[in-house]
């Protein structure tokens, strides 16, 4: 009967250790959106503690998007996200399925332009001229084109791809459909999974596109929601800088980072099931 | 295979029959070749060009010349030389390296014990939940831990202070002082992958054979002993295996997070090769200059990924 004893110390600490790691992941979000919601007269006067807030108001969200560029920006945020992830999915749909058929011949030559890229780079200023040169700077294409593809999420879906059953290929070629009606009408359908979390992947990164914008953008109309926030953010920090500049309070701060996160964090749990096996499929190739 | 049977078959044709039959194989898969043109177009112009470009590494780039007509750098390694020379290669180098194997050492043992507590935990709903929380922080841009960060650690309005300061202690400048960013580098960095990072070892552990639980089970081992004598054995290759593949990207140390965490105070802990080429290409318009350091980076980096995959596959090859 001792082993039950040690069994039920051992299960208690587990669970707290898992209790602290959950807490730890979330209470800092909790704590944000709590500022963000406290009137800032009681935030200053409760000296921070305001996890669970006894008045609140919405007044830092409509100032923030009433003042800053805020809903440009999440216009532009939005575009590169749907509009982006649509040419992301179907560039590396139409690069990976190729690459994923053993019998094209000279594959290895076009896998091997694929995978190199992710040993070597030209660098973030040649990267820089070949943007400027294709006549991106300035535009939003330039958050979108430079990073259609990524290669890591081309072998995801190649990996996917290949696990299909083979049977399937050669009666629906039989019935003599082509090879893009093959991609699309079974390829595609069978590898739902794979799409969510490829998807998932480039969403993601386009809803977070910070570095794309302050190298190739100077046009604040086209600047994306991320870039904005800094500036939120970082106005405190040198707001002596300008006196003219209206100073965001820090609920309004927290307001912006509430609205330049929620999206993602409403959105992933839903797609669990599916990204922890397509993260797998990724590190093998790591 | 029944293509490359024939092709095989044609080797002692005469060559123009040879090239002939070549061409209708390709003619056979030309759907697929134009499924991919688009995509090779794009690595064409965005990933080799820039390849290409790194001929500036070793010009005096002049924007108007454009890359091919700007002249050739007097010696050759004119701007590789300067960056030596410099006061600041070293501190560069020195930082980048330093910050890489802090998140390292205290990265590695955090995500390996959560994956081992979650698959010791028998309440299915409760171990799930857990997952899905510790999973969001990768999902939250480098832009909003830095608020996260700012609310908590600022000197004057983070919360973490004003307990200092009720405390009886002095607020401590987390985000400005040197003593203390690497530290919420590598913090945050930890923070921010815990969950994501046990997905894998949740993996391997998935993959360890249960016969061995069953037999420890009936010479009455407890669970922690099963934990140190099976559990971990059998990820061991997993560990080691992440290990080497971390180091091959030592050079990396994560130049967005430090990007838009650091400031001017935390340069001399904080200033890596990457933040460096930034600001000298793009903000100082040096290109030539920062094109040589980016280059230098890259081609370390490639030989110490080329290295430590080869170093991997001797290890343990195909894991999964």
């Amino acid at each position: 009967m001792v082993r039950g004893w040690q069994d039920r110390l051992f299960n208690t600490g587990i669970y707290a250790i898992m209790a602290v790691v959950g807490l730890a992941a979330v209470v800092p979000m909790l704590y944000v959106a709590a500022v963000s919601v406290t009137p800032y007269a009681q935030v200053l006067k409760n000296g921070g503690y305001v996890l669970f807030p006894s008045e609140w108001t919405l007044a830092a969200y409509r100032k923030i998007f009433g003042t800053a560029n805020l809903l440009q920006s999440f216009k532009v945020t939005l575009f590169i996200t749907t509009v982006g992830t649509a040419i992301n999915l179907l560039l590396t749909a139409l690069t990976a399925y190729p690459l994923s058929r053993k019998a094209l011949p000279h594959r290895n030559v076009f896998l091997f332009l694929v995978v190199f890229t992710m040993l070597f780079g030209g660098g973030l200023i040649p990267t820089y001229l070949v943007v400027k040169a294709t006549g991106l700077l300035n535009t939003i294409w330039a958050l979108i084109v430079p990073t259609a593809i990524s290669s890591f999420n081309v072998l995801i879906l190649k990996s996917f791809f290949e696990q299909l059953p083979e049977e399937l290929f050669e009666s629906a070629r039989m019935d003599g459909a082509s090879e893009a009606l093959l991609l699309f009408r079974i390829v595609v359908p069978l590898s739902m999974p794979a799409f969510v979390t490829v998807g998932l992947f480039y969403g993601v990164g386009h809803w977070n596109q910070f570095f794309a914008a302050i190298m190739y953008l100077t046009d604040r109309s086209l600047l994306p929601l991320q870039v904005v926030v800094r500036d939120l953010l970082m106005q405190t920090i040198e707001q002596a800088e300008n006196p003219e500049n209206m100073v965001p309070t820090v609920t309004m701060q927290m307001a912006a980072v509430m609205v330049a996160s929620l999206p993602v964090i409403i959105v992933y749990p839903f797609l669990q099931k599916h990204f922890t096996k397509g993260m797998l499929l990724g590190s093998i190739k790591g | 295979m029944k293509a490359h049977a024939s092709e095989t078959g044609t080797a002692r044709m005469p060559s123009a029959e040879r090239i002939a039959r070549h061409v209708r194989l390709l003619w056979k898969f030309k759907a697929l070749y134009v499924m991919l043109i688009p995509g090779m177009i794009y690595y064409l112009i965005y990933k080799y060009v820039p390849m290409y470009g790194v001929i500036i590494a070793f010009k005096d780039f002049d924007m108007l010349e454009g890359i091919l007509r700007s002249d050739w750098a007097d010696p050759w390694f004119k701007h590789f030389q300067r960056f030596f020379d410099s006061p600041y290669a070293l501190e560069l180098i020195r930082n980048t390296i330093l910050i890489s194997l802090y998140k390292l050492v205290f990265g590695t043992a955090p995500p390996i014990m959560l994956a081992l507590v979650l698959n010791e935990c028998r309440v299915r709903w409760y171990k799930s939940l857990v997952q899905t929380l510790s999973y969001m922080p990768h999902f939250l841009s480098w832009i909003i831990i830095y608020g996260i960060a700012i609310i908590l650690l600022s000197q004057d309005s983070g919360i973490i202070n004003r307990w200092i300061v009720e405390a009886g202690g002095k607020p401590i400048a987390f985000l400005t002082s040197t003593d203390w960013f690497r530290s919420v580098l590598v913090g945050t960095e930890v923070w921010q992958n815990l969950g994501w990072g046990a997905i894998i070892y949740l993996a391997a552990i998935a993959g360890i054979d249960p016969t061995l639980y069953e037999a420890a089970r009936v010479d009455g081992a407890s669970r922690m002993r099963m934990i140190w004598h099976i559990t971990l054995p059998g990820i061991r290759h997993v560990i080691i295996l992440l290990l080497i593949l971390r180091l091959g990207h030592i050079l990396d140390a994560g130049f967005e997070q430090i990007y838009i965490f650091y400031n001017i105070h935390v340069y001399p802990v904080a200033d890596i090769l990457d933040t460096w080429v930034f600001r000298t290409g793009l903000e100082q318009l040096n290109f030539s200059l920062a094109s040589a350091v980016g280059l230098f980076k890259s081609a370390i980096g490639l030989l110490l990924v080329l290295g430590s995959n080869a170093l991997a596959k001797r290890w343990g090859q195909n894991i999964w």
